[in-house]
């Protein structure tokens, strides 16, 4: 019963205007919420990095950098195109939308694939937390804990991309639709707010879990008078 | 003065019951309206299980030894009892089905600003009962609803990863809800109506859907990461490898403390309205008690550590938390305060709600100023995990939120279905259910205080009076909990045709239909006055009593 009409105003709303904002708002509450969702997994690591610092630098130097590093120029690419998107969508340019659309799910895709490259490696190293959990011979140290994070974390990461890559294909089926114009563009810029705030979450933990280990390592050693 | 006689309209007029029949009308309903109703179809439903396992737990409990239920049936009859009512009634409670109902009516909307999103709410919820009576049947779970690690993780003999799930789904329609509610205060009041004249019933839901966006995804995360404990032993939570049980306590307690108010601010909101209704009077200090929610809201987000005084949390920690848990009587405090003076010099009118509207003030006071027995770290050392905790949180809950819950449900009622509940079988069950009520949960402070504990199937003999009492008790509140569940489904057929405002109250509900039309005005409504702006010295017309 919620009725659209020919302009894309739904019937309980005074104008297009209000019905931005309405989404708008309703987008970013939604980030909140995401926020808070892992803010929850930020607040383990944390606790847990305190209780474990060597554990922790021990498991984060296991994590491959360069591969960190590819997905993360990857994913600030797939951040410009994305806006790109939302930039032609504004100028109801909906051919260019459906282009950058697509680039921004393919570099998520090959984001996704390098992350099954690197979970692969940890499978094959019995990095896997659980009963075979083993880090240089030793079997379920602390170190499993950062594993069992490590995968929370990027998992819920990479869930999030999944679904991120099922709104791009909706992007671009409403693009090819000429459904974008500049009054009512709203819907793909609030899946690009979504997009930018993945991307944001990757920002954060690609330093926390794959950086600040070396980090503290080489502190580590610099204190210790070097390996 | 709007009209107060009850005369049946010759041609009914269409309104959002009879604009169209048939089930697909309803599933795929995207009326705030309709999706309310089978929110209430649906949690009348949830009450009658939750309760069938209460009652369980009582007749256990009628006798010292443990012989009714072995002692495994026991703990999960009563997590059942409070995963049921937690989840699945008081929560979804009041927002859902009066929240539901009235937050754009009262507001002057046609709907919620996410009208599609409010059906999902209700679809991701009826999945949440789904799963949650499959794990029941399949064998239940036995870690009480708190879902404690390592009880939850290791040790548990019951289908916590599938009840986890339906956990982690529940939580996801009441952030739906929260983010509709949220979206709709901000941006669809219709013209004039500011923010200080809104009715108070929705500063408590803003307050409350406040909570639910921050605080209900905390627990999602929470939740998946005991099922990734229980299904994989990745070792999050368990000692064994170094993980923090406790941690999992602070993370569940960010959740379900805040949570109490989800459960009880959206209660406080009716009762404000009951109270200046049937008292014909602008509730006492209006912006105060507006702001009292919005303390509540953010100072409820402090005190979850209370909950974990005997956890070996620092004393400097629990110190801190106690002083705050002190503070967040305050605004309760005032409400109940602000509730009275509002009553004072008013033209009281005990109908039904307003019955269930005073039981509230007391039942409330009674929980709360018992709350601040348990902040206390000292006495808490004392009381932790006793009966008194128990009847506590009850007095907060069942005598607070299901309270005003019926109070709202009898209000409202004649805007819902266009129809009156026969007003003397109200007051009838009112007095039933506050006899009831006390006589359940009065002894079960005494009890605790004597040292009882909570979640054992069997006790000491000397025990028995008052546990026996308590099961009398619980009789009684049953009676009086089934008398409204028949006579409200009477009335829909066989009560007295409803006017527009029987009450003669203020608000924007009852400017409209009742019950309202599908877009619920005619046109848009503009405000021109402040909320419950009653005439000083007003009295209810002579007539309107007559119900």
């Amino acid at each position: 019963m919620s009725s659209v009409d020919a302009t894309g105003l739904a019937h309980h709303f005074e104008d297009l205007e209000q019905q931005r904002e309405a989404a708008t708002l309703g987008m970013w509450a939604f980030l909140v919420t995401e926020i808070m969702f892992f803010g929850g997994l930020f607040g383990a690591y944390v606790v847990y990095r305190t209780m474990y610092p060597e554990a922790w630098d021990n498991a984060s130097n296991q994590l491959d950098v360069f591969l960190g590093a590819v997905n993360t120029t990857v994913l600030i690419g797939s951040s410009l195109t994305m806006a790109l998107a939302v930039r032609c969508a504004a100028k109801g340019n909906n051919k260019q939308v459906a282009g950058f659309t697509f680039l921004t799910l393919l570099l998520g895709l090959v984001f996704l694939g390098v992350k099954v490259i690197e979970y692969k490696h940890k499978w094959d190293h019995h990095l896997m937390p659980g009963p075979h959990f083993e880090l240089n011979g030793v079997v379920g140290g602390h170190e499993q804990i950062f594993f069992a994070l490590y995968f929370a974390m990027t998992g819920m990461h990479a869930f999030h991309m999944i679904i991120g890559a099922g709104l791009m294909l909706w992007v671009i089926i409403k693009a090819l639709r000429n459904d974008y114009t500049p009054q009512n563009h709203t819907h793909v810029e609030m899946i690009g707010l979504y997009w930018h705030f993945v991307d944001i979450v990757w920002i954060f933990l690609f330093p926390l879990l794959y950086l600040l280990g070396k980090h503290g390592h080489d502190i580590a050693g610099a204190a210790t008078g070097g390996h | 003065m709007s009209s107060t006689v009850a005369t049946p309209a010759a041609e009914p007029r269409t309104n959002y019951l009879n604009v169209d029949y048939g089930w697909k009308s309803w599933v795929f309903s995207t009326d705030h309206k309709r999706i309310a109703i089978m929110y209430l179809i649906t949690i009348a439903f949830m009450i009658l299980v939750g309760g069938s396992f209460a009652i369980l737990v009582r007749l256990e409990l009628a006798t010292p030894a443990g012989d009714l239920l072995q002692s495994e049936t026991y703990n999960k009859i009563f997590t059942m009892h409070g995963v049921v009512m937690v989840f699945f009634f008081l929560i979804p409670g009041v927002p859902a089905v009066l929240g539901n109902f009235l937050v754009p009516i009262m507001i002057g909307a046609k709907d919620l600003a996410f009208p599609k999103i409010n059906l999902l709410s209700y679809y991701v919820f009826l999945v949440g009962i789904l799963l949650t009576l499959t794990a029941a049947a399949m064998g239940g779970i036995d870690t009480g609803w708190t879902f404690y690690t390592p009880y939850s993780s290791t040790y548990s003999n019951g289908q916590v990863a599938l009840a986890a799930v339906a956990v982690f789904i529940t939580g996801f329609s009441s952030i739906l809800t929260g983010l509709n509610f949220v979206v709709t205060i901000h941006k669809m009041r219709a013209p004039g109506m500011t923010w200080f004249r809104m009715p108070l019933f929705i500063w408590a839901h803003y307050a409350t859907s406040l909570i639910i966006l921050l605080s209900t995804p905390v627990v999602a995360i929470t939740i998946v990461l005991v099922a990734l404990e229980r299904l994989f032993h990745v070792g999050v939570f368990d000692p064994t490898y170094g993980g923090d049980p406790v941690l999992f306590q602070h993370m569940f307690w960010f959740y379900s403390h805040p949570a109490v108010y989800i459960m009880i601010l959206p209660a406080m909101g009716v009762i404000s309205e009951l109270i200046s209704a049937f008292s014909k009077k602008r509730v006492f200090g209006y912006p105060v008690v507006a702001f009292s929610s919005l303390a509540i809201a953010v100072i409820g987000f402090f005190v979850w550590g209370h909950h974990m005084f005997v956890t070996g949390q620092s004393t400097y920690a629990g110190v801190v938390f106690s002083v705050i848990t002190m503070l967040v009587a305050v605004p309760s405090a005032i409400k109940v305060f602000n509730w009275v003076s509002t009553m004072y010099k008013g033209d009281v009118w005990m109908t039904t709600p307003m019955c269930f509207a005073i039981a509230f003030i007391g039942l409330f006071t009674v929980g709360g100023l018992t709350g601040i027995f348990l902040g206390t770290m000292g006495l808490d050392i004392h009381m932790h995990d006793t009966y008194f905790v128990v009847a506590h949180f009850h007095y907060v809950m069942v005598g607070g939120m299901v309270t005003a819950f019926w109070g709202g449900l009898h209000f409202w009622w004649p805007k819902m279905f266009g129809r009156m509940y026969p007003e003397n079988m109200g007051r009838v069950s009112a007095a039933i259910i506050f006899i009831g009520f006390n006589m359940t949960f009065f002894p079960q402070f005494i009890l605790g205080y004597m040292g009882m504990p909570r979640r054992y199937h069997f006790y000491p003999e000397e025990w028995q009076v008052l546990n026996l009492l308590s099961t009398a008790g619980a009789t009684l509140l049953g009676i009086g909990y089934l008398l409204p569940m028949v006579y409200l489904p009477w009335s829909l057929k066989f009560g007295k045709v409803a006017s527009k405002n029987p009450w003669g109250a203020k608000g924007l509900e009852w400017e409209t239909d009742s019950p309202p039309t599908t877009f619920n005005f005619d046109k848009v409504p503009v405000v021109t006055e402040e909320a419950y702006a009653y005439p000083e010295g007003a009295r209810h017309q002579p007539e309107a009593k007559v119900v």
